[in-house]
């Protein structure tokens, strides 16, 4: 018999219900995720590789410190003059002084207080992979978002046609993979390639013809917006579901008062969406930062290391390198980097909403 | 009654003895032909005697490394599976292939040729029924127009003035006269631009310890090889992403480097207008790769014996003839190419394998392999996009050498 | 007055068409040319990219592609293990993990904060870290074979090892949770009263009023087993377990067939497309004057 307490402390569950219901979902997390990624943990304190599991080792932080070690050189001026590349300036400070130096790689350079120094760093693409991670996040969770955010407001409407639209926005995400990189590959071609034939018959046969893949400035931005529209009605799916969630009364009753589309657009749609918006941009920079089959099929991590992400250059040192132990220590660190961020980024959003 | 007994447990026996024992392959799934001759070396095996039943299953080649690193890990590795040559040391060192010494040694290991064996310190892992070799095609017509000569296996190109003739035709207005096929990555790179550092007098590491990269991949030789390649593309002689791999076939590419394989599809073409030359001399002889897909027995298989027969009897020289003869691959012995038209003596394929014979080298044989290719694609990748050959090379002897510290330099 | 307003009205409406057209050339574009690409032979695939007459049918296009792959067998049982693996996995999952999502958004018990920054920090774990160690664990594994009911162990080249590590899904979890979180609580309340205990209330009150979340959720879910492609390579060895993606692994070697890539693409890419068509038009409820007039 429900007594009148109960209906105040609505919710307030038998274990036996919260177990039922969390229960399997709970079991399978443990077992799949949570269980290899403690082992992945312990991988990284080791110097297991791929195929051997025997002769394994404890070898402590020392995969850790491979990631983050730096030493900075101050270059004397004579070197400057004589050597203008600076990555042959460091190459000659470790001939120089090989005790010290030895392991650690040019990273780059820069002017403190009047002195140029030399930066190494033990593994300088590792370095490098953050921050172009970074970058890519940064241009393709707006892009992305934005046109998710787009696409859902226009099928939402009703017009003929809206079916195909939507299947139509669609169709980049079932496509596979592979195709996709291969064709765009070839629409971002420098010489035979869609883009740069279009832009020639616009702009005359003059026309300026990046190297979309080629060019270490531009390459991460071509992935960028070839995942945008790549994930883009992935998101608009969850967008939709959104605004669906949204009553219609809301809208005949602002309609009543006199409310024009995009007063209703600001006061009914935006609030509405909130709590979609904040879940989509969450969830569509946690998997910007995992970036690595766009990578892996159209540069390979190039040009000259700009497309390499942290994801990709892990895959690559623990898969084709064999290095095991060094890539889980890689990805032990990507989990806390974006689970810091992705909590820093929710408290805001969360704050900015409010 | 003891009749009866004797009776079935005699009928038990031989049945016992009739079934024969099945014995798990498996092999890279791969072009019609290749797959056709395969099966049908397996069936001649199957039917010649009662022993051993070979069962094969074919995985696919895109996915075909990764499935094997996750079978031996899993321990579930067949009996007999074909690797991929250079990645041989380093599962045999993991110890999940068994050598092929002592009882497990098959007969006529010994006449085939270096591309054909694959050992790690001094004992045998791996045979192959066939090799593929590094050429490069051109047509004898368009080079005759250009008023270019021919190399010859006497006297190749020097790599000098195999740059200037690409020069030459590129002034005549030909958009790309060399296809590299550089679109490829993975082990194509290591497989067709590491024989010529070995030209040069360069190598990837030093072979006699297995243990020193510095000052081997980094010397001036290498230094010079690398400029050479980045030249190439920096002057627009190759295509840094060609569109397909149908520039040479499309008559869009004068020359084209790649592997004996791709013979038969140009021969039938071009024809008698097909023209197969060696590789530009770096200084030294022109220098090929070696070593392609070959067989080895898992340290997990139940049956080495059968397992070893059946080895045996892909290297015997009527199965390798018969797979040459079939797929239009090189042979891997001499008196199995004696025996097939395409590679006997005066047969057109011959150069092909007297070539092999000659300036084959294979890929180094170490544990260390896998980095040491890695590490080397990726330092031509970035000199291919514009970068600095020596602090490419450096970054790639460094990866090298650290590798070899950290695992205690494989056990040489 | 009113001619210019229906001047506007037209000008309008062919401007939506011609947005649409744009649209649909910037989306589909790929696409379309994966189904063309398939009735073409291997070497002119790439030859005509550039030009608008990709897409449009000659005489080069040819049937070749789609019997090879056909002869070469298995691409029916890929599919149909594909379609198992999938079907199973969006069945399933829809109710493991909306009843996870709603004991996290609707109902209150100790740790329930915890539990929802876990469910986050599980979103992040990018999967290629955990397939070296769950290749490990799943090879050890015990399970009931259905037919002889014997206890076997290891999962490899098993269906169920392509889909039981990936039921639970914590993209899946979040997204009912945000859902949820919007449903008006007076709607349980209103069960509570009636004596309905919690998984009364989660199967009859709270799922039928989702419709548009389960659809979403489905969808991913198909999807993510329908293209997966590292642990299918790690664990299935043999063919009868192959799956989709896999499969196409076979036509990328010394030369690849690039003809046969596309109409195998195409074949596989049809499923999941009348999937998403036969599930979308749940997304009906349209909201009259929501957002950009178009």
């Amino acid at each position: 018999m429900t007594m009148a307490s109960d209906i105040k402390h609505f919710g307030h569950a038998r274990w036996g219900e919260v177990a039922a219901l969390l229960g399997p979902a709970i079991f399978l997390f443990a077992a799949f995720v949570v269980l290899p990624f403690i082992m992945a943990v312990g991988f990284s304190f080791t110097n297991i590789k791929l195929l051997q599991s025997d002769h394994v080792e404890w070898v402590g932080l020392s995969n850790y410190t491979r990631m983050f070690s730096l030493k900075l050189v101050e270059a004397p001026a004579a070197l400057i003059q004589e050597q203008q590349n600076p990555s042959r300036q460091w190459r000659q400070l470790k001939r120089a002084d090989l005790a010290t130096l030895d392991g650690f790689q040019y990273l780059t350079d820069v002017r403190l207080a009047g002195s140029h120094y030399l930066v190494g760093a033990r593994d300088p693409q590792f370095l490098r992979s953050i921050l172009n991670t970074f970058l890519f996040a940064l241009l393709v969770v707006p892009l992305q978002c934005g046109l998710a955010f787009a696409m859902a407001l226009w099928v939402n409407q009703k017009f003929r046609g809206r079916v195909g639209l939507r299947t139509v926005f669609f169709s980049p995400v079932v496509t596979s993979m592979v195709v996709v990189s291969a064709i765009w590959g070839l629409i971002l071609h420098t010489d035979a390639g869609l883009l740069n034939q279009v832009l020639r018959a616009v702009f005359g046969e003059d026309a300026a013809q990046p190297d979309w893949l080629g060019d270490p400035r531009l390459a991460m931005l071509s992935i960028a917006i070839m995942s945008a529209w790549q994930g883009a009605g992935f998101q608009m799916l969850i967008f939709l579901s959104g605004l669906q969630g949204i009553s219609n009364d809301q809208y005949e009753a602002a309609s009543v008062m006199g409310a024009n589309a995009w007063q209703k657009f600001i006061y009914i749609t935006v609030p509405g969406l909130k709590r979609t918006l904040v879940f989509v941009m969450l969830s569509t920079t946690i998997m910007a930062f995992g970036l690595f089959t766009q990578v892996d099929v159209l540069t390979g991590g190039g040009p000259r290391d700009s497309t390499t992400t942290i994801i990709f250059h892990a895959v690559r040192v623990g898969f084709r390198e064999q290095d095991i132990a060094y890539g889980s220590a890689m990805t032990l660190f990507f989990f806390l980097f974006v689970l810091l961020l992705s909590f820093g980024q929710k408290k805001i959003m969360e704050r900015l909403g409010s | 009654m003891k009749r009866l007994i004797c009776a079935a447990a005699a009928w038990a026996a031989m049945t016992a003895l009739a079934a024969p024992q099945e014995l798990h392959v498996w092999r890279h799934e791969t072009g019609d032909l290749e797959m056709v001759a395969s099966a049908k070396a397996v069936e001649r095996f199957n039917r010649k005697q009662n022993q051993w039943r070979v069962v094969v299953e074919t995985l696919p080649q895109g996915s075909y490394q990764q499935a094997v690193i996750a079978a031996a890990m899993t321990h579930k590795l067949p009996c007999v599976l074909d690797l991929d040559q250079p990645s041989v040391p380093n599962f045999a060192w993991a110890g999940h292939i068994q050598p092929l010494e002592g009882k497990l040694r098959p007969a006529g290991a010994e006449a085939l040729i270096a591309g054909g064996r694959s050992t790690l310190k001094g004992r045998l892992y791996a045979v192959g029924q066939f090799d593929v070799v590094l050429a490069l095609f051109a047509r004898k017509s368009v080079l005759e127009k250009a008023g270019i000569r021919l190399a010859t296996l006497e006297h190749p190109y020097t790599a000098d003035e195999f740059r200037d003739i690409l020069r030459q035709l590129k002034k005549q207005g030909v958009r790309y006269p060399l296809d590299l096929n550089g679109q490829r990555n993975g082990e194509w790179v290591p497989y067709a631009f590491s024989p010529w550092l070995q030209s040069a007098g360069a190598d990837l590491i030093d072979r006699k310890t297995f243990k020193v990269a510095e000052g081997v991949l980094n010397s001036d030789k290498a230094l010079t090889v690398l400029d050479y390649y980045r030249s190439l593309f920096v002057e627009r002689l190759a295509s840094r992403k060609p569109v397909d791999e149908q520039a040479f076939l499309s008559g869009r590419a004068v020359f084209n480097y790649n592997g004996s394989w791709a013979d038969s599809e140009y021969r039938r073409k071009f024809k008698d207008d097909l023209v197969v030359m060696p590789p530009p001399a770096f200084g030294q002889a022109p220098r090929i790769g070696a070593g392609s897909w070959q067989w080895a027995v898992s340290s997990s298989c139940p049956h080495p014996e059968g397992a070893r027969q059946f080895v045996e009897h892909l290297i015997s020289a009527e199965e390798i003839a018969a797979f040459s003869v079939e797929t239009g691959l090189m042979p891997t012995s001499e008196a199995a190419a004696d025996v097939t038209q395409m590679y006997r003596v005066g047969g057109y394929g011959r150069d092909y394998f007297e070539f092999a014979r000659r300036f084959a080298v294979l890929r180094p044989e170490t544990p260390a392999y896998p980095l040491i290719s890695s590490s080397f694609e990726r330092a031509m990748k970035e000199v291919r996009e514009g970068g600095d050959a020596a602090e490419a090379l450096d970054r790639a002897v460094e990866a090298i050498q650290q590798d070899l510290k950290r695992n205690h330099d494989y056990g040489f | 007055m009113r001619r210019s307003s229906e001047g506007a009205l037209v000008a309008g409406k062919l401007l939506h068409v011609a947005l649409m057209v744009l649209a649909a050339i910037v989306f589909a574009y790929p696409m379309l040319f994966m189904f063309a690409a398939g009735f073409k032979p291997s070497e002119t695939i790439f030859a005509d990219l550039g030009s608008p007459t990709a897409l449009i049918p000659n005489a080069s296009w040819t049937l070749d592609n789609y019997r090879a792959m056909f002869e070469k067998g298995s691409i029916g049982a890929y599919l149909f293990n594909s379609g198992v693996v999938s079907l199973v996995t969006v069945v399933a999952g829809i109710f493991i993990n909306s009843a996870a999502a709603f004991a996290l958004a609707k109902l209150k018990w100790r740790g329930q904060g915890v539990a929802l920054s876990l469910v986050i920090g599980l979103l992040i774990v990018p999967f290629e870290v955990l397939a070296i160690p769950l290749l490990l664990i799943v090879s050890k594994l015990p399970w009931i074979d259905i037919g002889t009911g014997a206890v076997v162990v290891g999962w490899l080249d098993t269906l169920h090892v392509q889909f039981v590590p990936f039921l639970a899904n914590a993209f899946c979890v979040f997204l009912f949770y945000q859902f949820f979180k919007d449903v008006p609580d007076e709607l349980l309340e209103a069960a509570r009263m009636d004596g309905a205990g919690a998984l009364t209330i989660y199967l009859r009150v709270v799922l039928p009023v989702c419709k548009p979340v389960i659809v979403t959720a489905a969808i991913i879910l198909f999807l993510g087993m329908w293209n997966q492609y590292l642990w299918p390579v790690m664990t299935v060895h043999t063919s009868q377990a192959r799956t989709v993606m896999v499969g196409l692994q076979q036509y990328y070697g010394r030369t690849t067939q690039w003809g046969e890539i596309m109409a195998y693409a195409s074949i596989i890419t049809l499923p999941v497309l009348l999937f998403f068509l036969a599930f979308q038009k749940h997304f009906i409820r349209s909201v009259v004057g929501a957002g950009i007039k178009g």
